[in-house]
């Protein structure tokens, strides 16, 4: 579905994404797991088109993302940091994307129900709480049951309760299909919803397997000691240390 | 597009800051107006007011208001809409917004306060720097990647073209002074928003006295009509330059 091809994009000398070729289908669910600074934003957002790549092809469904801007209603994006202008209310904000989102006119509100957003919708966006932000930002990216959610750090800020139903909400779009992709350091919180692993480090990719393969590999079940494991074989350098 | 002009305006127009600028201007104006009986005068102040405060409130406020709406630009960019509509419609949204709390601190008390073409012409200026110095922001904003360098910028942007343009202006004059240099300076002047809207607006008023030597020379070689066209002209390139190099880097810049 989605097809990355040889991207290369750097920041002056620093190379966030080098010679990166990956492709994902559908009803994966993709985690991309590595160090701060690694690439994994810089990844997400050349797909968003976002970041613009100086080197190699972005593909969906076969259509290349650089010459049209329609693909995006495909992808319904989570960002890392929402903020949005102070003096609207929740609500204005959901509308204003419900008003730009024309071609869409079936809406997934499961999410503002269950994370109770619904309650609070009028308080204005400057008095909200980072967790409560964040909560906004999960039900826009899910409002329009997109066939590609992106999340970036979802669970980044949220109480338990809300990342077991955000969690809970990632598993049933997954049993529709769809294709996920998130990035999260909390490893415990992927557990059991990924099912495939990209590993990228210094903007280079290190591996990109299922969770299947990997515990096969490793030997391990958890999911932190499997991604523990891997860095180590990654790694070299560390078995001097141990 | 004419969606998110709305959100973004709404959301301005209870702005903090933008309320006390309408408030600030609406009190400066109705003092300046009731001091004298010669609504001239008054118009003059406020003329001098409008080129100090206009050009430096417009370029800083708008600004911050940019580089604090990234994170809200990604949001809308993630949207299905091409990168140009967003860019001028987060333009469009402050522009209107700013526009509207000259129009109500000014204008209006003007309307209410005096019957003289010249103010109407004080009126249009107000609205087309901030158009132009909001311009020049969004082009901070498109080229900077950092909020402080950008603010930076801005504020010796808003200070080059209020102060340090004439005393180079000045020089200028005073270097070349041997030689014939009258259309020269006419030329450099539409270099500047701030001088272009001054002699804009002494055409109208006709104070000679007040207008200096590049206003004289303006009214001597093209005279107060023609004079006036031109420098409206050169004030919409100062609007337009800004807003097409900035969609144009805009379609190239990382978020």
């Amino acid at each position: 579905m989605i097809q990355i091809e040889k991207l290369t994009k750097s920041y002056g000398r620093f190379k966030a994404l080098d010679n990166v070729s990956l492709g994902f289908d559908k009803g994966q669910a993709v985690s991309l797991l590595g160090p701060n600074g690694s690439g994994k934003t810089t990844l997400i957002k050349s797909i968003l088109g976002l970041v613009i790549p100086e080197t190699g092809l972005i593909k969906i469904d076969g259509n290349s993302i650089s010459s049209d801007c329609s693909y995006r209603s495909m992808i319904g994006y989570m960002p890392q940091i929402g903020r949005y202008p102070d003096n609207m209310t929740i609500e204005q904000v959901i509308n204003m994307i419900k008003e730009i989102r024309k071609d869409c006119t079936v809406y997934d509100d499961d999410l503002i129900k269950g994370l109770g957003i619904d309650k609070v919708k009028n308080k204005s966006m400057r008095n909200l709480s980072g967790g409560t932000r964040q909560k906004v930002s999960a039900c826009l990216a899910f409002l329009f049951s997109p066939e590609v959610l992106i999340l970036d750090e979802p669970t980044a800020g949220l109480d338990p309760l809300s990342t077991e139903l955000l969690k809970e909400k990632i598993m049933s779009e997954l049993s529709k299909d769809k294709l996920v992709l998130m990035t999260s350091h909390v490893l415990s919180d992927l557990e059991g919803l990924t099912s495939h692993i990209v590993y990228l480090q210094d903007g280079k990719l290190m591996f990109y397997k299922t969770v299947v393969e990997l515990q096969d590999v490793t030997g391990e079940t958890k999911l932190n000691k499997v991604v523990a494991r891997m860095m180590q074989y990654q790694l070299p350098v560390n078995d001097h240390v141990l | 597009m004419r969606t998110i002009i709305k959100y973004v305006s709404l959301d301005l127009l209870r702005n903090k800051t933008i309320l006390i600028y309408t408030a600030l201007l609406a009190a400066i104006s109705i003092g300046v107006l009731n001091m004298d009986d010669n609504t001239s005068k008054g118009l003059l102040s406020l003329m001098n007011i409008t080129l100090l405060f206009v050009p430096l409130i417009s370029i800083l406020f708008a600004t911050i208001y940019f580089f604090n709406s990234i994170e809200f630009i990604e949001l809308l960019l993630a949207q299905p809409i091409k990168r140009n509509k967003v860019l001028l419609a987060e333009y469009a949204g402050l522009v209107l917004s700013l526009c509207a709390a000259y129009a109500v601190g000014v204008g209006l008390p003007l309307v209410i306060l005096t019957k003289q073409m010249a103010a109407l012409v004080l009126v249009v200026n107000g609205l087309l720097l901030t158009l132009s110095f909001c311009g020049l922001a969004l082009l901070i904003f498109v080229l900077c990647k950092d909020k402080t360098r950008g603010i930076g910028i801005a504020i010796i942007t808003a200070l080059f073209f209020s102060l340090l343009f004439d005393g180079l202006l000045l020089t200028f004059i005073y270097s070349f002074s041997d030689y014939p240099i009258d259309k020269p300076i006419v030329g450099l002047v539409a270099l500047n928003p701030i001088d272009l809207s001054r002699i804009l607006m002494l055409l109208q008023l006709d104070v000679s006295v007040l207008m200096g030597y590049s206003g004289a020379l303006f009214k001597k070689l093209l005279g107060s009509t023609t004079g006036s066209i031109y420098a409206v002209v050169c004030m919409l390139f100062w609007v337009a330059v800004p807003l097409i190099v900035s969609t144009v880097k805009f379609n190239k810049k990382d978020l």
